[in-house]
């Protein structure tokens, strides 16, 4: 009979690229938690995120704000007593919820990923007015404001270029790409 | 002479040219020559793994193979690129299949990573391979009475790389001291400013710039130092709308190592791109030269 594996199991086998320990030796200890800067700010903490996914949660964990919210510090990996590698998780955790398209509505993380990603693979650099579109319609007026502000300010100060850069070998870089990902016509 | 590859990376040639040039001007004086990359592309920052790892590894084994092509080390001065080049370079020596795959694509852009190539992040150059004893060697303007917080952030630390300090460690402090500038005891120089997260979670990156701020404040600092564009432009640029969503008021100049070392050295403010920050630096050099 087909068994297929459960939740835990997928995220862990996520993990190949990790050095860390499996999520299920989890100890639920909680230094991840008390460490994280970004905790309060998340649906979950990263302490209960991983019991949610131990515990086979899975459209739980896909519908929290908490992987998107962490911010790549690092610093619950390297206190982690059981030497679980958390912070790669969380990103493995933003891989599987782009792949099966099922992340928490309102979130600007997965749209920026993508867009970033795709800037890259047309010009091998990234140029911030790109992203900007991402994000800032989904800001209110003040934030707008804010942010409209700041990029004046910064633009008067010469720190942001008015013409996107690009690699020289830009063919050979796309052909490159296009071994690991086959990009239909474009390869 | 020192002699090592450079990756400046996407920051550094237009938001964090500042850093750059005080790169340049620094390092020269220091008698170390950094070779740009020929031809580098995006190393993918916080953002590239989050979609696919294996084109990741692969943007990054581009770079690290145009390193090798010069034979030299890699210096990346800003730690989002330092941490993708030293963990890709790690893994993939680990894994020499996944190197093979990558090394297949890699063959349309006549490169071929091997992993000889070291990668350390601009600030270990400046504290282990040059040394603080050297630095201060070719102070001439030292900057006594500048106190300073030493902000290291995370990915300069952080995932562990070997047996290092990564709950206290001095370095830093240890090179501005060499300029003569005061470290001043900064509790938070390893909490992440979230830098990462200023366009995709806004309140929460504020808030964590709000803490960073507050304790550099209380510890008495005139400035805060960093050694990544990220952070800098994230504890800078967003400390006017830190202002205004915590009615703080906080006006604390946020300056890269490297401008502060070239200052010691005598370098005009204008060749290290002092001038270029939104929270001007003026009023503390001004305070600076009145204490002489």
């Amino acid at each position: 009979m087909t068994r297929k594996p459960d939740f835990g199991q997928e995220v862990s086998n996520l993990l190949h690229a990790a050095e860390g320990s499996p999520l299920s030796t989890c100890i639920q200890c909680g230094t991840c938690s008390g460490t994280c800067p970004v905790a309060p700010h998340m649906d979950h903490t990263p302490r209960k995120l991983i019991a949610m996914i131990n515990a086979g949660m899975k459209n739980e964990v896909l519908a929290s704000n908490t992987f998107w919210y962490c911010a790549s510090c690092f610093h619950c990996t390297v206190r982690c007593p059981s030497d679980i590698d958390i912070a790669e998780a969380m990103y493995a955790l933003k891989r599987y919820s782009v792949w099966k398209g099922q992340y928490k509505e309102g979130l600007i993380g997965p749209t920026f990923s993508e867009t970033f990603v795709k800037m890259i693979v047309r010009t091998g650099r990234s140029y911030e007015p790109v992203l900007a579109p991402t994000y800032i319609f989904s800001y209110g007026m003040v934030k707008f404001i804010q942010e409209a502000f700041n990029a004046t300010s910064m633009m008067l100060k010469g720190r942001i270029p008015i013409l996107p850069a690009r690699i020289k070998r830009i063919e050979n870089f796309r052909r490159m790409i296009g071994r690991i990902i086959p990009l239909g016509g474009q390869s | 002479m020192k002699e090592y590859a450079y990756f400046p990376g996407c920051s550094l040639e237009k938001m964090a040219l500042s850093y750059h040039q005080s790169t340049m001007e620094t390092t020269k004086k220091l008698g170390v020559k950094l070779n740009e990359l020929e031809d580098w592309n995006c190393c993918g920052a916080t953002t590239y793994f989050h979609v696919d790892e294996l084109l990741a590894y692969t943007l990054v084994a581009r770079n690290l193979a145009q390193a090798e092509k010069q034979g030299l080390d890699v210096i990346a001065p800003c730690s989002a690129c330092y941490k993708n080049m030293y963990f890709t370079r790690e893994h993939l020596n680990k894994e020499p299949d996944l190197a093979d795959h990558i090394n297949y694509a890699l063959e349309e852009d006549n490169l071929k990573f091997a992993g000889t190539s070291k990668v350390k992040h601009l600030l270990e150059l400046f504290a282990h391979d040059i040394g603080p004893e050297e630095i201060s060697k070719k102070v001439t303007q030292p900057l006594t009475g500048l106190n300073v917080a030493a902000y290291y952030g995370c990915q300069i630390l952080r995932p562990r790389k070997d047996h290092e300090n990564v709950e206290d460690p001095h370095f830093f402090e240890e090179v501005l001291a060499s300029t003569g500038a005061t470290p001043v005891d900064f509790a938070l120089k390893m909490r992440c400013c979230g830098g990462s997260l200023i366009i995709t979670s806004r309140i929460a990156a504020l808030a964590m710039v709000h803490n960073l701020l507050q304790n550099a404040v209380d510890s008495n600092a005139m400035l805060i130092v960093t050694a990544c564009p990220l952070c800098q432009v994230n504890l800078e640029c967003y400390q006017q709308q830190v202002n205004q969503e915590f009615n703080t008021n906080y006006r604390i100049p946020v300056l890269y190592f490297t401008q502060i070392v070239g200052l010691a050295f005598g370098i005009i403010p204008k060749r290290l791109g002092i001038g270029t920050e939104l929270v001007s630096f003026n009023p503390v050099l001004s305070q600076l030269k009145s204490v002489k």
